[in-house]
């Protein structure tokens, strides 16, 4: 960008320096959310300090806020405020998505498009309130979508993209939209705030009267939800239908990044992944969050040295992008995978290079994977130690030697010396 | 007071169905088929885990008709006051539709109320979410094979207290009062229009609405099913289990508790405990115990009333 570019850009009215934090916020306003239910935990306490703002301040009229008293509460409620067929939105981190998990498989198995922004964080003990994205890919199997974002504006757009994508008829599934704690959720950056117009072009129109069509509270059509159904019953089918939804998000989640790059101009690849000077690389990092995004810069200073490396932004963990990860995989010799997350007794300890080692398992690619983990709760990670990281893929390319002290085949980057 | 027959005669629809599958006797079935005829269609029900996810019939079976959500234990209240939000929020967009009309109500047991749920119920009293929240307390974790609760009496006996309950019950909805919530009623399912009344008044006020109903369980307590009406009576008429409500902060006794002011007319508590197996092993000394604690909780009434006179003279 250049500096006059810079300044138009920084006038323009609608675009705001602003926390990642206050970038969900906004997201939530722009999606002209119904109810909103908070409980205030570190680092996600100015999300709702901002809503609270804004509905008490009258800039979203009509809008219900419940401050309720735990995180239990706030899953809980919105999963009763959905139901009667209200577009919802909350916000937690670490602990508090812990403390919901049990609504949480409700609000899935109720099939609620519910979205939630996580300001992530490690999980205690001991006590951690920094970027570390275990928290929530630890509700890998609540039937939630999940995605990784790795900036400002990308928290905005991608909370607009997900209404899009879970009230979707097909889909009815909810979301989590997860950035990092404090890297994102604290730090000022310029996010444009798209006109109101706009964005009601772009969404559905928020649920009618009648509410959802598969779920209702409605005096004159009176639905029984939720009660007991033997195993003789259709419980095993309605588990399939949720992962059958999840794969056909896949797909639904690449055409509402298109028509959102249409209507914005803006774009996220393909949705799933984006790929970053893959093509004639012989090594590349798979990795997710706002070290993505710095990855970007390292694998662009290697190039200037001369080293054939690349990077992939993997944006959601659920639905799990396997064909496009086997697909990017083919075109590489060394994929290195970081976690900023743990996995614990997992084939790698890593839970995303646990999952990709699944997915390119009988796929026809000979690509040598090298799982690593860093920047667990929050600890930084610079450039130069992502160029490193790098270093090691192009170092095991050439000469086939793996780093000396690999725990069970993954490489824990960055620890501390014990002396 | 309405009488029975202006009762039935002004809600003679049934909204909990003949069908379902409560045990013959049961508390709970009265409990919620009077609040129903008092509350009407214009009602959406939450039921966090009790016998009450189970009686209304196994999917796709159902015996509610009305909008009727089951839910996880400890989110009665919470999911409740969701809902209560959404109708607020369709009301603005919606006007002309039936909800702001719509009454969110929980029913939950006493299990589901005053111990996993009471953190949920606490936050929405505390909040006064417009709805109205019902325990119906019979006294233990009946669905789950008679477990003791909180609510569970001093000397009765259940899977996990097989010698009897050492501790005392929880008097659930004096905490209730101390949230300062518009109403708190207690009811007994022996007194039908009593508890019609009270829910008709809790559906005339805006705010939070606390009712605990007392309904008795045959294969919990250990009586018979045609009995059921009649314990719930002798709980009334020893006065070991009070009929108040509490409007605004005033406390009123209710008719048939009124008369128990005077110590005379109070049936000796004996006479409850002995018709019930799960009181089999207590002591004298713990039944002379109970019966002291209820003549010092209608002291503390009394007293109460008094200061309330004072206070409003």
């Amino acid at each position: 960008m250049t500096e006059s570019e810079q300044k138009e850009f920084i006038q323009n009215q609608e675009t705001k320096i602003i926390k990642g934090n206050i970038s969900a916020a906004y997201a939530a306003k722009s999606a002209r959310v119904q109810v909103i239910s908070a409980y205030p935990i570190t680092p996600q306490t100015t999300v709702v300090e901002k809503l609270s703002e804004f509905v008490d301040g009258g800039l979203m009229p009509g809008t219900q806020y419940i401050k309720v008293e735990s995180e239990h509460s706030v899953m809980a409620s919105i999963v009763g405020a959905s139901i009667a067929g209200t577009r919802t939105f909350t916000a937690t981190s670490g602990q508090g998505l812990f403390y919901m998990n049990e609504m949480l498989h409700w609000a899935a198995g109720a099939r609620l498009p519910i979205v939630t922004a996580i300001a992530s964080r490690g999980p205690a003990p001991p006590w951690n309130i920094w970027a570390d994205f275990s928290d929530v890919i630890s509700q890998r199997d609540t039937g939630w979508m999940s995605c990784f974002v790795s900036n400002h504006q990308e928290v905005y757009d991608e909370i607009l993209m997900s209404y899009k994508l879970c009230e979707d008829q097909e889909i009815l599934l909810p979301k989590f939209v997860a950035y990092g704690g404090f890297v994102v959720s604290h730090t000022s950056k310029p996010v444009q705030i798209e006109d109101q117009e706009k964005v009601d072009e772009f969404l559905p129109p928020l649920p009618d009267e009648k509410g959802w069509p598969h779920i209702f509270l409605d005096p004159d059509r009176p639905m029984m939800h939720g009660n007991l159904i033997m195993p003789s019953g259709f419980y095993s089918e309605f588990r399939m239908k949720i992962h059958e939804a999840q794969l056909r998000a896949i797909d639904k989640i690449k055409e509402v990044t298109k028509e959102f790059e249409k209507k914005f101009g803006r774009s996220y690849g393909n949705g799933l992944i984006e790929e970053y000077r893959i093509n004639d690389a012989d090594v590349a990092m798979l990795i997710y969050g706002d070290l993505a995004l710095q990855m970007e810069q390292a694998v662009d200073e290697l190039r200037e040295e001369g080293y054939k490396v690349g990077s992939i932004k993997l944006r959601h963990f659920r639905p799990f992008p396997k064909e496009d990860i086997r697909k990017v995989a083919k075109k590489i010799k060394i994929l290195g995978i970081m976690d900023r997350a743990t996995a614990f007794g997992s084939p790698t300890g890593g839970p995303v290079s646990s999952e990709v080692k699944t997915a390119l398992h009988n796929s026809g690619t000979d690509t040598t994977i090298l799982p690593m983990i860093s920047g667990l709760g929050g600890r930084e990670v610079s450039v130069e130690q992502q160029k490193d990281q790098l270093k090691i893929l192009v170092h095991l390319h050439e000469t086939g030697e793996y780093p000396e002290d690999l725990l069970d085949g993954t490489l824990w980057h960055g620890k501390l010396e014990v002396k | 007071m309405v009488s029975i027959k202006e009762a039935l005669k002004s809600c003679s629809e049934e909204y909990f169905l003949p069908g379902n599958s409560c045990c013959a006797g049961c508390g709970l079935e009265l409990a919620l088929r009077w609040a129903m005829k008092a509350l009407g269609p214009k009602t959406s029900l939450v039921a966090p885990a009790s016998c009450l996810n189970v009686v209304v019939g196994l999917w796709p079976k159902t015996a509610p008709k009305f909008p009727f959500i089951n839910m996880a234990f400890a989110a009665g209240a919470a999911a409740a006051t969701g809902v209560s939000a959404a109708f607020k929020a369709k009301a603005y967009r919606f006007p002309e539709g039936p909800w702001k009309d719509m009454t969110s109500m929980t029913f939950a047991g006493d299990g589901g109320t005053t111990d996993i749920g009471i953190q949920g119920l606490s936050g929405a009293a505390e909040r006064n979410t417009d709805m109205i929240y019902v325990c119906y307390d019979n006294e233990a974790y009946m669905n789950t094979g008679v477990q003791r609760s909180s609510s569970t009496p001093h000397g009765a006996k259940t899977t996990t207290t097989p010698f009897g309950k050492e501790q005392y019950k929880k008097d659930l909805p004096r905490i209730m009062e101390a949230h300062d919530i518009p109403y708190v009623a207690t009811c007994s399912i022996s007194e039908p229009t009593d508890l019609f009344e009270k829910f008709r008044k809790a559906k005339e006020i805006e705010g939070c609405k606390y009712i605990h109903i007392l309904a008795p369980c045959p294969p919990g307590w250990g009586f018979g099913s045609d009995e059921t009406i009649e314990m719930a009576r002798l709980a009334v008429s020893t006065g070991a289990w009070i009929l108040y409500e509490v409007e605004n902060g005033v406390m009123t006794l209710s008719k048939k508790s009124k008369r128990l002011l005077d110590p005379s007319k109070r049936t000796p508590l004996a006479d409850y405990i002995s018709r019930q197996k799960r009181f089999s092993s207590i002591s004298e000394k713990s039944i002379i115990e109970l019966q002291k604690r209820i003549d010092k909780q209608w002291k503390k009434i009394e007293a109460e009333l008094k200061c309330q006179e004072d206070y409003t003279e």
